[in-house]
């Protein structure tokens, strides 16, 4: 249990002090440094605590039930691998963190970089310790986002949101690709579940997918570790600071993609495939790492050629498999972290106390700064692969795993001449770093006078130098253990126990690793001139970047092809995209019903009403009315619809829905002001157009007219194929025979609203709110057009006196109705549990209250006598609604539940006093300040024009005595 | 009565949809108006059409479903209604907004190319 807490809290740590750290002000660089490394320090020591356990075969667990109904479990474990990896990511990003804060400069914010940092730890552990293969890769592609968020840590150089973006682009496409294999391992093995998964690579080998599982899931590891040819994303990651880079792209990030290639060895390698591809792309890596290594001339790039290239042969030793290779990768991982992390801090120290990582400015710094020199000169001895070093102990056991491996495929025959050539190119790479930089002349021109670090800085490269120089001394007594636990934790309990030795005698390995000495010494040496001043890249080569073909593959992907396609099947005209809409409607519905042949029509079941048929006729010649006078005659186009609205409204109350003819008869009036007032606001149109006469309009309105029929006849039919069908037993009975007794109403439209289905409507009303204030939003920024600005030909004609009482006793009875209105819309209110009425009646009533009220005077005389607060009725109704709903939480009941009571109140008698009216009332509330709200905005345009005409006429007073005066 | 009220569903919602096919914003807002009532009343006679028996019920007893109409629908459209009129405020807006910063009243803000 207490292992299992650990691990719980070893996987948490870093998030919390990213949390933490994200919360320091920007310039607490000694706090957030602090906070960095007391939480790796911490893991650390939970780690280490682990150990014992861990080192005798035990796996540690840490579980937290997430959805329990579901199985669905977050699992932790902790196995020898996975113990060592985290150990490493530690140790070195301790290291790290000690080595930024001397790094980064004052003017950078700190706290942002060691968050980012700490919550990548977390991530990457994540992947490390997830017990669940979808889990892990929700972490991998945490590891891609963050990445992309340190890469990008400097974002004002376009250097850097470009490297970052590609890294981005690169390496959650290849998680995508991991993600899909991880499902259909899941599908095969009938488990997400690392240990089952991993326990059933027979099964897994010999399904028919297995082709295609491994070659998503080695997409996603090859991107992860920048294997060729998705190598490419690394080089331009090294705009990111160089604290990043030595995290990132020495023990972590890169080592991803190595770490699951290890671990799903078991599961997934061992087959021919496997070992072709796994192999080959390892070796290939190798090779083109290594030897642009060469000819790069940025220290940075070098050392990132050269990560390249040995995780090429980490790969490579991955697709060998057999314990020696396993174990021999392992090591390698934890050899090629420390010296190049190492090698990364010692490049940014160059960087930072010189100001240039040009190796062809760079040289004769060994008497400027001595102690990083030799520091940095052990470093590269490391990578080359010098004896006496980490270095020259996992590169031989490589050497001897390609001569030892035979499987009889023609890669495996070649495998000792190709590791011995990316041998040679190592030797050369790093014999050019130590030249270049630190022997030679004295510099000349550098941007600043180099001299040696501050002590902290160079204290993380004197500690990894020196785990250099132990490990290769002394391999046994420091990593061995540890490495074979790893191992063993790979490839099972019974893994005979490597020991790791410095001196095998005169075998091939170490004549391999002789001949790549001397060759490549020699071929630095020869041709030392020529790589200065040549390009940057090997000869021939060098025009073929992976970079532009990833930029012109990008470009054409993200912005050429879209355009094209964009001007093709796209249109920025409203027309057609509407006609296609509908278009589709009605294919959509034709095509359903054309196979069900549900469409089939009963007779008619009541008989034809007189008076509902003749208020039809006149309901269609308003419809067909409203559309044909809409273009010239808008407003009677708006009497017209008024007119359908009406007959709408009487069928609803013909039909038994009382509350729906209350309701709509109230709209039609809100809607008719609305429209009414958004007509001072068009242009004049005069039917004489010469344009609408020719043949094209005409085509185009007879086009239309084919639609809309044939779309109407569908409608139509469908409705009436539903309406002359049996009634079957539905819900709306349920409602029915529940609506008293659970909602305490007797209008049971009303009950459903408020009660039994509250949600809906308080969504509705949160809708209402957003439209309103989107109205009164979008009007504020408002200008009419110059033309709309002048006074209305009516009021320009008619003097302001015989204005005066225009309407005058309709205004009066207006006026008189307010006080009536405000009792009518109580009314609604109070009746709409029992009886047809309810918030949204009431609502609008009393907005209607409002608005006689304008219509009646005008703006200002209104605005002076009552101030009605639009944004505080709809913020109001919201909070009452809301509220209610959480009251029910105080006695343990969902959001929304209702409670109905009624109270007798003398002289009036029962009254329902359910919660649902408190609900109510927030509708209500809602409804009159969204309707206000709308209308007020609307109204308020001509009080402005207003301003508009007199601001103009000052203007012109003032321009023209300023004529005059001059 | 079904002949009338699919008849009348079917002209409503075909004027609403020619409107819709409009280039003109008022004439589109109409459209949209008479639209809406075509589908409200489209949902409303899901519930079929029954002439005189509001679904509002007694206090207490027995509730015998059949004698009533169809409250859900009826429910539907209510808070249908409102929301179409919001949408409807919301457009004539946008339709001011845009005859006041293009000048012209077409729906792509700018005059058909001849």
């Amino acid at each position: 249990m207490a292992e299992q807490n650990l691990v719980l809290i070893l996987v948490f740590l870093p998030f919390l002090g990213a949390l933490g750290a994200s919360t320091l002000p920007s310039d607490a660089r000694n706090a957030a440094a602090w906070l960095a490394t007391l939480t790796m320090a911490a893991g650390l020591a939970i780690l280490f605590g682990t150990y014992d356990n861990v080192a005798q075969g035990e796996v540690l667990r840490g579980t937290i039930s997430w959805v329990p109904s579901l199985g669905l479990e977050l699992t932790f474990r902790i196995d020898g691998f996975s113990w060592f990896f985290t150990a490493l990511v530690l140790g070195i990003g301790i290291l790290v963190v000690i080595y930024a804060r001397y790094y980064l400069s004052k003017s950078d914010p700190v706290p942002r970089f060691y968050a980012l940092l700490l919550a990548f730890t977390g991530a990457m552990m994540g992947v490390l310790v997830s017990g669940n293969i979808l889990m892990l890769v929700v972490y991998w592609e945490l590891t891609s986002v963050i990445s992309f968020l340190l890469i990008g840590y400097w974002y004002q150089s376009a250097g850097a949101r470009d490297g970052a973006r590609t890294a981005l682009v690169v390496t959650a496409a290849g998680g995508l690709c991991l993600l899909v294999a991880m499902l259909m391992l899941g599908k095969i093995v009938g488990s997400y579940d690392l240990d089952r998964v991993l326990s059933s690579g027979d099964a897994i080998r010999a399904h028919p997918l297995y082709p295609a599982v491994l070659v998503l899931f080695l997409l996603g590891a090859f991107t992860k570790s920048a294997q060729f040819p998705f190598h490419f994303w690394l080089p331009g990651a090294m705009a990111a600071p160089t604290p990043v880079s030595a995290f990132l792209h020495s023990a972590t990030m890169v080592k991803a993609g190595v770490f699951l290639l290890v671990r799903f060895t078991p599961a997934l390698g061992g087959t021919e495939a496997w070992f072709l591809i796994v192999t080959g792309a390892g070796m290939a890596t190798l090779i083109v790492g290594a030897v642009v290594a060469l000819f790069r001339h940025d220290l940075k790039g070098l050392l990132a050629y050269s990560t390249i290239s040995h995780l090429g042969l980490i790969t490579a030793l991955a697709g060998i498999g057999g314990p020696g290779a396993i174990l021999a990768a392992i090591f390698h991982i934890a050899n090629h972290a420390v010296f190049k992390a190492s090698l990364f801090m010692a490049a940014g120290i160059i960087d930072h106390e010189s100001g240039t990582r040009d190796m062809r400015r760079l040289s004769g710094l060994m008497r400027l700064m001595p102690f990083t020199g030799t520091l940095a000169i052990v470093a590269a001895a490391a990578m080359a692969g010098v004896p006496l070093l980490n270095g020259f102990l996992s590169k031989e056991m490589f050497f001897a795993e390609a001569v030892d491996s035979q499987n009889g495929t023609w890669l495996n025959g070649a495998l000792p001449w190709l590791a011995t050539a990316g041998g040679i190119f190592s030797v050369a790479y790093s014999l050019r770093f130590i030249l270049t930089v630190f022997f030679g002349p004295a510099p000349v021109d550098l941007p600043k006078e180099p001299h040696e670090p501050v002590r902290w800085m160079r204290l993380p490269v004197e500690l990894l130098v020196f785990l250099c120089l132990l490990v290769g001394i002394l391999p046994a007594l420091t990593l061995g253990p540890i490495m074979n636990m790893a191992a063993r934790s790979v490839l099972g309990a019974d893994t005979a126990y490597y020991d790791i030795a410095l001196w095998h005698g005169i075998n091939q390995p170490l004549i391999m690793s002789m001949i790549a000495l001397a060759v490549g010494s020699a071929i630095y040496l020869i041709f030392a001139r020529q790589i200065a001043e040549g390009p940057e890249g090997p000869p021939l080569f060098y025009r073929i970047r992976a970079q532009k073909i990833y930029d012109w593959l990008m470009f054409r992907l993200s912005w050429k092809w879209p355009r094209v396609m964009s001007r093709i099947i796209g249109t920025e005209k409203l027309q057609p995209q509407l006609r296609l809409l509908v278009l589709l409607a009605f294919f959509a519905a034709a095509a359903a019903l054309w196979h069900s042949r549900s469409l089939e029509f009963g007779p008619e079941t009541t008989p034809v009403a007189p008076g509902f048929a003749l208020m039809w006729v006149v309901g269609i010649a308003c419809a067909i009315g409203a559309a044909w006078q809409a273009k010239y005659h808008r407003f009677a186009a708006l009497v017209l619809l008024g007119g359908a609205g009406l007959i709408t409204c009487l069928t609803f109350a013909w039909f038994s829905a009382p509350d729906l003819a209350v309701t709509q008869l109230l709209v039609e009036i809100v809607t008719t002001v609305l429209l009414l007032l958004g007509l001072r606001w068009l242009p004049k149109r005069r039917e004489e157009i010469a344009e609408d006469k020719l043949l094209p309009a005409q085509i185009r309105r007879s086009r239309d007219l084919v639609i809309a029929a044939l779309s109407g006849l569908g409608i139509a039919g469908i409705a009436y194929a539903i309406m002359t069908r049996p009634v079957i037993s539905n819900v709306g009975n349920w409602f029915l025979a529940n609506a008293y007794y659970e909602g305490g109403g007797t209008n049971v439209v009303n009950v459903i609203l408020v009660d039994f289905r509250a949600f809906d409507t308080f969504g509705e009303i949160t809708v209402l709110a957003i439209v309103g204030l989107t109205v009164y939003s979008l009007l504020r920024r408002f200008r009419p057009t110059s033309e709309s600005i002048a006074a209305p030909e009516q009021q320009q004609v008619t003097s302001s006196a015989a204005f005066k009482d225009y309407l005058y006793v309709p205004s009066v009875i207006m006026l008189w109705m307010f006080p009536v209105l405000i009792m009518i819309s109580a009314y609604f209110f109070f009746r709409g549990h029992d009886l047809p009425g309810g918030g949204f009646a009431a609502g609008v009533t009393l907005a209607i209250a409002f608005l006689l009220q304008y219509i009646a005077t005008n703006v200002r005389w209104v605005e002076a006598r009552i101030t009605v607060l639009p944004i505080r009725w709809m913020g109001f109704g919201l909070l009452v609604a809301g509220g209610t709903g959480m009251g029910a939480w105080i006695f343990g009941y969902p959001f929304l539940t209702a409670y109905a009571q009624y109270i007798n109140v003398p002289l009036i008698g029962d009254v329902p006093a359910a919660t649902a009216l408190a609900f109510d009332l927030g509708v209500f509330a809602v409804v009159v300040g969204a309707t206000v709200l709308m209308l007020i905005a609307i109204a308020h345009q001509s009080l402005r024009a207003a301003r508009l005409r007199e601001q103009e006429a000052e203007e012109k007073e003032e321009a023209r005595q300023a004529g005059e005066a001059a | 009565m079904e002949y009338v009220m699919s008849a009348a569903i079917g002209i409503l919602s075909a004027s609403g949809i020619w409107l819709l096919l409009r280039p003109r914003t008022f004439q589109v807002i109409i459209g949209l108006c008479l639209l809406s009532y075509a589908v409200n009343l489209f949902i409303f006679s899901m519930g079929r059409l029954r002439p005189g028996a509001p679904p509002v019920i007694p206090k207490g007893g027995f509730v015998d479903a059949t004698a009533y109409a169809d409250p859900l629908p009826q429910a539907l459209v209510l808070t249908a209604i409102v929301i179409s009129f919001a949408t409807t405020a919301l457009f004539l807006v946008v339709m001011i907004a845009s005859r006041g910063s293009t000048g012209t009243d077409h729906v792509d803000g700018q005059e058909r190319e001849q």
